[in-house]
């Protein structure tokens, strides 16, 4: 796989290294995006929301420059970064707390999605 | 207020008469006595929705479903003549589950030329029959003819690949789907093939769950903090209206209003839906891949239309969203109050980044509407199960509910008495319209 120009230590492109403090959303599947949501703190996840999503119009635009289905490493990154932030979306914007209310012990476990 | 017209009769349950407006008995959601009455007479002989054509694109290719609420595993396979076939995943020499990886209780999917038997190394051409027999001649008067794998009756319709566990089934597939079948026909299914899947195992009857997806009355309530504050007010002042009701029984289906984008107002939508152009109803920009719609795609021709929710008897549902994409649910009875429940998305590939993002947003949001509605259930069952009430009053828009159980209710009353089933609202329905 082709790597675009220069990447930060955790590999995004060098353009967001600003979110280079958030890497640890960089999370491959559904199940260890939603894990780190239930595990993390509102003020961490607030963090995180603060500092990406005013990113996302420049992160959408160096994103759709390259083919879909041949992104570079540094950009599949950068999307699961994304991925992670509209996990992180609906604590932050509307629940105010990690868990969906009411929804107890219910699980929604993702078994298929698809490859980046 | 009605905003929608509804039919002459003045309400959609009148519209069939005979599904009767009265309290509705929920004792078929936790009598044990019940379930076992209904696996008889349902599961085990109407067809069943266990996947799409698309997992098994290439000759060769196959897949196994673990339905352990029938004790069975079912082997489907792409034969060499492109057929689709299933067989149960049985090794004919001492019983063997063929087909397995590492876990002999997960499914699995792979491709292969022929199914080789872990244990003794029987070899199964794609079309079942017993190819190859290890020491073959140590065995007595061995008829490899008579040693296929056992059949099940399987057939596709619209990519939708159905089995049925009985030996032989009362109708086609065909004829099983009846107009639900002719009315959805022609629908791109197949272009929607970028698929997410989420599995549940739920604390209630499976019907319950069916119960929640098939009326919205609740939406505006169970789901308002999902939306702004301004947007909830706005759903909680309308309360929720369907477009149409349409019964096809033993199936059916409801036709909704909403999911207009983009919004008059931004303060209606959260920020993300906003920042990228998506939310529960899909993407806002569609692919451009649906044509003219079927029939029974937005039957009343409503400009607000949004999704239409179907319900495949007994166990399968096809949302068909506006925004060209669709979604399935499956619930497959475990217990009298335990059931799996499997969610899949299904979307047009995406061109690029942005749209790879506004699908994953769409999915994270039906996870989030799923949550609450999974959670509700069991605290619905148990209070069922407490026996304090023993019916329940349905108002007009939950004529979905009031019919699936009135049909689960008929098959099991007509299996048990060896007579055909008999709907009277289908009847006077038809009467009516002629």
């Amino acid at each position: 796989m082709t790597m675009t120009a220069e990447t930060t230590a955790s590999g995004l492109p060098a353009a967001f290294a600003d979110l280079e403090p958030f890497a640890g959303w960089i999370l491959e599947t559904q199940p260890e995006r939603y894990g780190r949501r239930l595990s993390t703190s509102m003020a961490e996840m607030q963090a995180f929301y603060d500092a990406a999503f005013p990113r996302l119009p420049e992160i959408l635009a160096h994103c759709n420059v390259f083919p879909i289905d041949d992104l570079p490493d540094d950009v599949k990154k950068l999307m699961l970064l994304v991925f992670s932030l509209v996990e992180v979306s609906f604590p932050v914007e509307i629940w105010k707390q990690g868990r969906v209310p009411d929804s107890g012990a219910a699980a929604m476990d993702c078994v298929l999605e698809p490859p980046l | 207020m009605a905003k929608f017209p509804k039919p002459s009769e003045g309400s959609w349950t009148e519209h069939y008469p005979g599904l009767g407006t009265g309290p509705v008995s929920y004792e078929d959601s936790y009598s044990a006595e019940f379930y076992a009455r209904e696996q008889e007479a349902v599961f085990l002989k109407t067809w069943l929705n266990i996947g799409r054509v698309e997992q098994a694109p290439r000759v060769g290719s196959y897949f196994t479903r673990e339905l352990t609420w029938a004790k069975k595993s079912i082997l489907v396979v792409k034969d060499k003549d492109g057929t689709i076939r299933a067989f149960h995943n049985v090794c004919r020499h001492r019983g063997n589950k063929l087909v397995w990886d590492d876990f002999p209780q997960e499914e699995t999917s792979g491709s292969c030329r022929q199914f080789t038997c872990k244990y003794h190394a029987w070899r199964y051409d794609l079309d079942g029959s017993l190819d190859f027999v290890q020491q073959e001649s140590e065995f007595f008067d061995l008829d490899k003819d008579n040693l296929g794998l056992v059949p099940v009756a399987c057939e596709v319709w619209e990519g939708f690949i159905f089995i049925n566990l009985a030996k032989e089934p009362e109708q086609t597939l065909t004829e099983f789907l009846g107009e639900m079948g002719t009315g959805l026909a022609g629908y791109p299914f197949g272009e929607m093939h970028q698929k997410y899947t989420f599995k549940s195992e739920i604390n209630s009857n499976w019907k319950l769950f069916i119960d929640a997806f098939v009326e919205f009355y609740h939406a505006p309530v169970l789901h308002q903090k999902q939306s702004t504050p301004e947007e909830a007010a706005k759903l909680l002042g309308h309360g929720f209206e369907g477009l149409h009701y349409e019964l096809l029984s033993p199936h059916s289906m409801v036709s909704s209003w909403g999911g207009m984008s983009p919004p008059k107002d931004p303060k209606m939508v959260k920020p993300m839906e906003n920042a990228l152009r998506s939310g529960l109803f899909g993407p806002w920009d569609s692919p451009d891949v649906v044509g003219d719609l079927p029939p029974l795609v937005n039957p009343a021709e409503h400009r607000a239309w949004g999704v239409d929710s179907f319900i495949v008897f007994p166990n399968f549902m096809i949302l068909i969203w506006e925004r060209q994409w669709y979604l399935t649910y499956h619930y497959w009875p475990l217990a009298e109050n335990k059931h799996l429940f499997e969610v899949s998305l299904y979307f047009v590939p995406p061109k690029n980044a942005a749209e790879r993002i506004q699908q994953e947003y769409a999915v994270a949001v039906t996870k989030e509407f799923a949550l609450q509605d999974a959670n509700t259930l069991e605290a619905t069952q148990t209070m069922l199960e407490t026996r304090v009430v023993d019916t329940f009053v349905l108002n007009d828009q939950e004529i979905l509910c009031r019919h699936h159980h009135a049909v689960v209710k008929e098959e099991v009353r007509a299996h048990e008495a060896g007579t055909p089933v008999n709907f009277p609202w289908n009847r006077a329905s038809a009467a009516a319209n002629a």
